[in-house]
């Protein structure tokens, strides 16, 4: 599904302050993978992460996504497969647009937003539907700016949004790292359970171990720029959470 | 009476500005001051256009593109060259003088006795009454343009590009051409002002934008407070509140004059009533 090939990334390139972010990475990850990336600071993660998105376009390289070209594509046009998630729940969603506003637009992800009024009495049962199954209580305020909801509450409005349009790709950046405990658990429940149930390709960007031993069906470590560790399938499923903090050592 | 029949029906003419600078102010969160220019050039493209006695119905078409290409170009010199907006809007502006002069040919032309848009149908005989219906109508068709914008698909892209630009560039809206649009629209929009005010007032004038952003930006300012005040989150009344700031602070200045205050004073008298407004807001929930 996402294929990354001998993808260099350099950021100030000829200043004192040149940082390799990412360094001749290979790699593939299949239709339907749960990719977790763990790694320090500055390893490279997120780098990684938006090289796919497209909000960073490589030095050296190639992309394909769904055997498509992609390289040079700005992130506007990776839309049509990729659907995002930010570590600042405010970044996900527009604040001062209703909530139904919002969906709408997620609705239109991969289409023309055109000079028509396409938020009728039907989407907003649909997506009336769609927040009944989270169980926050908010299918009753559609209507209100998503502005004045929790994080938490918005981050799970923001996984839902991602599946309002065909999706095949959910890239996920530390999207709990500013949630309390119970609402990063019941924010990373919702995006395993959409993965699953609509066969998605996901990337987790996360500092928890936890979650990263808990959620994935394959867990790459990060380090300068490379890939570390890449574990996957029944290793995966069996690798022990001290394992996991013992990468770290 | 008369006089204030004057200050709305000039507060009507400026709902262009107002809107325009709704659109980019407060939609597309850019402070885009292309406003004076693209202003002017909507009153000399309609001035030169009457006097050529060109029919309204390509003067109108003719203003809004004009307007458009001027807002259009700061958008573009913002987008793409990745300068701030207010410095591109400056540069704008500043082209747009030769611009607007050239257009004109000399620094002010009356349009005495030339068939305007408040000539065109007589439904009373007084004048002002008249060109108020004119007006109202005219206004009335703009907003419910704008209004209706706004709620479409491409409207709420708009609104969620000066919202979060990261979440609108994910669900695949090109924020640069996202922005040079708005700011096209702004300014068409507000060149619609100086098309209506020319024709309104029988001359174009080469500083007539001088002072008219902050009259736009106040009127904008007005309505916001109401709008907050009263927690309207309705686009149609939105809109329709910012209209009415522009009425309102035509009534203050209006106000001003007939209590006797020296016309020379008038730009001190709005610089102050536009703090006023801003900073009661405040001055207030600070208490609060």
């Amino acid at each position: 599904m996402i294929h990354l090939n001998n993808i260099h990334k350099t950021f100030s390139t000829g200043k004192p302050n040149e940082v390799i972010a990412i360094n001749n990475v290979n790699l593939e990850i299949k239709a339907g993978e749960f990719v977790v990336i763990v790694g320090s600071n500055g390893s490279g993660k997120t780098t990684l992460l938006n090289l796919v998105a497209g909000n960073i376009l490589p030095d050296a390289g190639t992309i394909t996504i769904d055997s498509n070209p992609v390289t040079r594509l700005p992130e506007h046009k990776r839309s049509k497969w990729i659907a995002r998630i930010f570590q600042n729940p405010l970044l996900g969603t527009a604040g001062d647009l209703s909530i139904i506003d919002n969906f709408r637009l997620a609705a239109l992800r991969t289409q023309n937003k055109g000079l028509t009024i396409g938020k009728n009495d039907q989407f907003k049962a649909v997506v009336r539907n769609k927040i009944t199954t989270l169980g926050m209580g908010l299918e009753d305020k559609i209507e209100q700016p998503i502005g004045t909801l929790s994080g938490g509450q918005r981050q799970a409005l923001t996984l839902l949004m991602s599946v309002m349009d065909t999706c095949k790709i959910l890239l996920l950046d530390e999207p709990t790292a500013a949630l309390d405990p119970r609402s990063a658990e019941n924010v990373l429940r919702i995006a395993n359970n959409l993965i699953k149930e609509y066969n998605l390709t996901a990337i987790l960007v996360t500092h928890n171990l936890k979650d990263a031993g808990n959620y994935g069906s394959r867990i790459i470590q990060m380090g300068e720029g490379a890939v570390l560790k890449d574990v996957a399938g029944a290793e995966k499923q069996n690798l022990k959470q001290n394992e996991l903090y013992d990468w770290f050592g | 009476m008369d006089f204030y029949l004057t200050a709305l029906l000039q507060g009507l003419c400026f709902a262009g500005i107002a809107f325009g600078i709704y659109i980019s102010m407060k939609i597309f969160n850019i402070p885009d001051i292309t406003t004076g220019g693209s202003y002017t050039l909507g009153g000399v493209v309609t001035g030169a256009m009457l006097t050529q006695n060109q029919p309204g119905y390509i003067i109108l078409p003719a203003v809004l593109v004009a307007g458009a290409l001027a807002g259009a170009l700061t958008g573009i010199i913002h987008t793409k060259l990745k300068i701030h907006a207010l410095l591109a809007g400056i540069l704008i502006t500043t082209a747009l003088y030769s611009v607007n002069l050239t257009i004109l040919g000399r620094s002010n032309m009356p349009l005495l006795n030339l068939p305007t848009l408040f000539s065109v149908i007589t439904v009373i005989k007084d004048i002002n009454q008249n060109s108020l219906l004119i007006l109202l109508g005219f206004v009335l068709i703009v907003t419910l343009i704008i209004g209706y914008l706004l709620k479409t698909d491409f409207g709420l892209a708009m609104r969620a590009t000066g919202n979060s630009e990261p979440m609108i560039r994910a669900l695949g809206v090109n924020t640069d051409r996202m922005k040079i649009a708005g700011l096209a629209l702004a300014n068409g929009l507000t060149a619609l002002s100086g098309y209506l005010f020319v024709q309104l007032q029988g001359f174009a004038d080469i500083s007539m934008g001088i002072g008219i952003m902050i009259v736009g930006l106040g009127s904008v300012i007005i309505g916001e407070t109401i709008i907050t005040w009263l927690r309207i989150t309705s686009v149609w009344l939105s809109l329709i509140l910012v209209m009415g700031g522009t009425v309102i602070f035509q009534f203050v200045l209006a106000f001003t004059l007939s209590i006797g205050v020296d016309a020379n004073l008038l730009q001190l008298v709005t610089a102050v009533f536009v703090l006023i407004i801003v900073g009661l807001p405040r001055l207030t929930g600070r208490t609060a």
